[in-house]
């Protein structure tokens, strides 16, 4: 049996119109699943190699990606810091990185206006592959030895991974965006 | 047809100004995040502090994490024990007639070792742990290995310390916060371990390769006389750690050493065990390393490093 339409006036959260979305959790959603991701890339597992994806980068450009603009181009100073702090890398690697990120994707955009699943999945492999092996340059200046070799099982890791993430950003975007509050 | 751009600002100058600073202070982002970098390439420990209050930061979660991975853990050993449980009954047999001779012998040689002790006037060498605590987070997606540990400067942790599992070593105290502290893991490139064969004390140095194994590099160039599966442990030498903490066995042989395989996992470690820093016990150490009496009985050619 179908279950009727409901009528758009009401909902399971009382009536529907005239609401709108909180202001602040639309705009602090984005910046905050960012710092978090970062986190639980740290606490998810106790590594001895680096398998992990770096899942705060891939959700920052998942971000960008799905709403360009929505985040500033200087979100990867905060950002990155914060990821920094957490990931174990010498700090201002992230800063450096996800800003250029963030400036080369806004770059790509201006000039590839068409969009779609295979194109953007095509661009983020490849921002996360060099961010990866840009984040080992670094990590070897500062003071490590690794060879590429040991990265590349957490390279084909995130490029996998990807889609997913962007899923879940996606499904944040809607969540943020549910109209909740009064209207006044 | 294709979206218009977002970078289109039309005629407004409020709006054209707007994504011009933005874009100057995207670029800003990036050159304060290299200035950054310089700083903690030149002067290694200026952000110690700001990553240990981190660490301070995830430690609740991390703490959580820790007892759902230990839980996770026996859950698949629970399953995987039911589907090997005849295979293993009959290989456990074997070990327990093995480990029952072989208990035999060393309860002599504990006999030997305590009797050669009493004459040198020695203590029996049990260290007492600073603290006993859990992993709670690791740099799982970066190529530096460092942990972070529910124990700090309020436990007594201080810099230096080797931590270890049951198993064998797992790194040294890096940074102290109050309730958490920074770990350098073994595996860690940066990490350097003197390490000796447990049998015969063939010196070398244990460094990370990054990848959860050692690179073993022998400290007297030769002929090399190791094998696989020979079990390696700290030599003490240093002051750092204690000798005798099991380390690594041998897997894969190369020209100037060998490439072991971690006896302690991180990942598999629910509890690891805070020692105090041997430096000040170290004569004592190294004199009963000297001393100590080995599987064949006979007593080993004095380390001449």
């Amino acid at each position: 049996m179908k279950r009727p339409v409901k009528s758009g006036v009401r909902s399971s959260r009382g009536p529907r119109i005239n609401r709108t979305p909180s202001r602040a959790i639309a705009m602090s959603v984005p910046w905050l699943s960012v710092a978090f991701a970062s986190l639980v890339s740290v606490v998810l597992i106790i590594a001895s190699t680096p398998l992990v994806p770096p899942l705060g980068f891939l959700m920052f450009i998942a971000w960008r990606q799905l709403r360009p603009g929505l985040m500033p181009v200087w979100a990867g100073l905060p950002l990155g810091l914060i990821d920094d702090i957490f990931s174990g890398q010498p700090v201002g690697s992230a800063v450096l990185l996800w800003s250029l990120a963030a400036i080369a994707l806004d770059v790509v955009e201006a000039r590839l206006p068409w969009r779609n699943f295979l194109t953007e999945w095509l661009l983020a492999a490849g921002m996360a592959a060099t961010y990866i092996v840009l984040a080992l340059v670094l990590a070897n200046i500062a003071g490590a030895a690794t060879p590429v070799w040991v990265i590349m099982p957490q390279v084909a890791i995130s490029i996998l991974l990807y889609p997913l993430v962007g899923r879940l950003v996606a499904l944040l975007d809607r969540a943020r965006l549910v109209p909740f509050l009064e209207a006044r | 047809m294709a979206p218009p751009s977002n970078r289109r600002t039309g005629f407004s100058r409020r709006a054209q100004y707007s994504t011009f600073i933005g874009y100057t202070a995207g670029v800003l982002g990036a050159l304060i995040g290299g200035l950054l970098l310089l700083v903690s390439i030149v002067w290694p420990g200026t952000f110690s502090g700001l990553r240990a209050s981190g660490g301070a930061v995830v430690e609740p979660v991390g703490g959580a994490t820790a007892r759902t991975r230990a839980a996770g853990q026996s859950f698949f050993e629970t399953i995987e024990g039911y589907a090997m449980s005849g295979q293993r009954v009959a290989q456990m047999k074997r070990e327990l007639a093995q480990a029952n001779r072989r208990l035999a012998r060393s309860d002599s040689i504990a006999e030997e070792n305590r009797r050669l002790r009493a004459m040198l006037k020695l203590s029996d060498g049990t260290v007492e742990p600073v603290a006993i605590t859990r992993l709670t987070a690791s740099s799982a997606s970066s190529t530096r290995r460092f942990a972070t540990i529910g124990a700090g400067s309020r436990d007594g942790i201080e810099r230096g310390m080797p931590v270890r599992s049951d198993l064998g070593l797992i790194g040294r105290v890096l940074d102290v916060s109050g309730g958490t502290a920074q770990i350098l893991l073994i595996t860690d490139t940066a990490s350097q371990v003197p390490v000796k064969r447990a049998k015969d004390s063939v010196a070398a140095f244990a460094q990370g390769r990054g990848d959860g194994t050692l690179q073993l590099r022998l400290i007297r160039l030769g002929i090399n006389p190791l094998k696989v599966g020979d079990v390696f442990v700290t030599s003490g030498s240093g002051g750092l750690f204690y000798p005798g903490t099991p380390i690594a066995v041998v897997d894969e042989l190369t020209r100037d050493g060998a490439i072991a395989r971690v006896l302690a996992d991180p990942a598999n470690s629910a509890f690891v065990i805070v020692e105090p820093a041997s430096a000040i016990q170290r004569p004592i150490d190294q004199q009963r390393e000297e001393m100590e009496v080995q599987e064949d009985g006979e007593l080993p050619a004095p380390a001449d490093e």
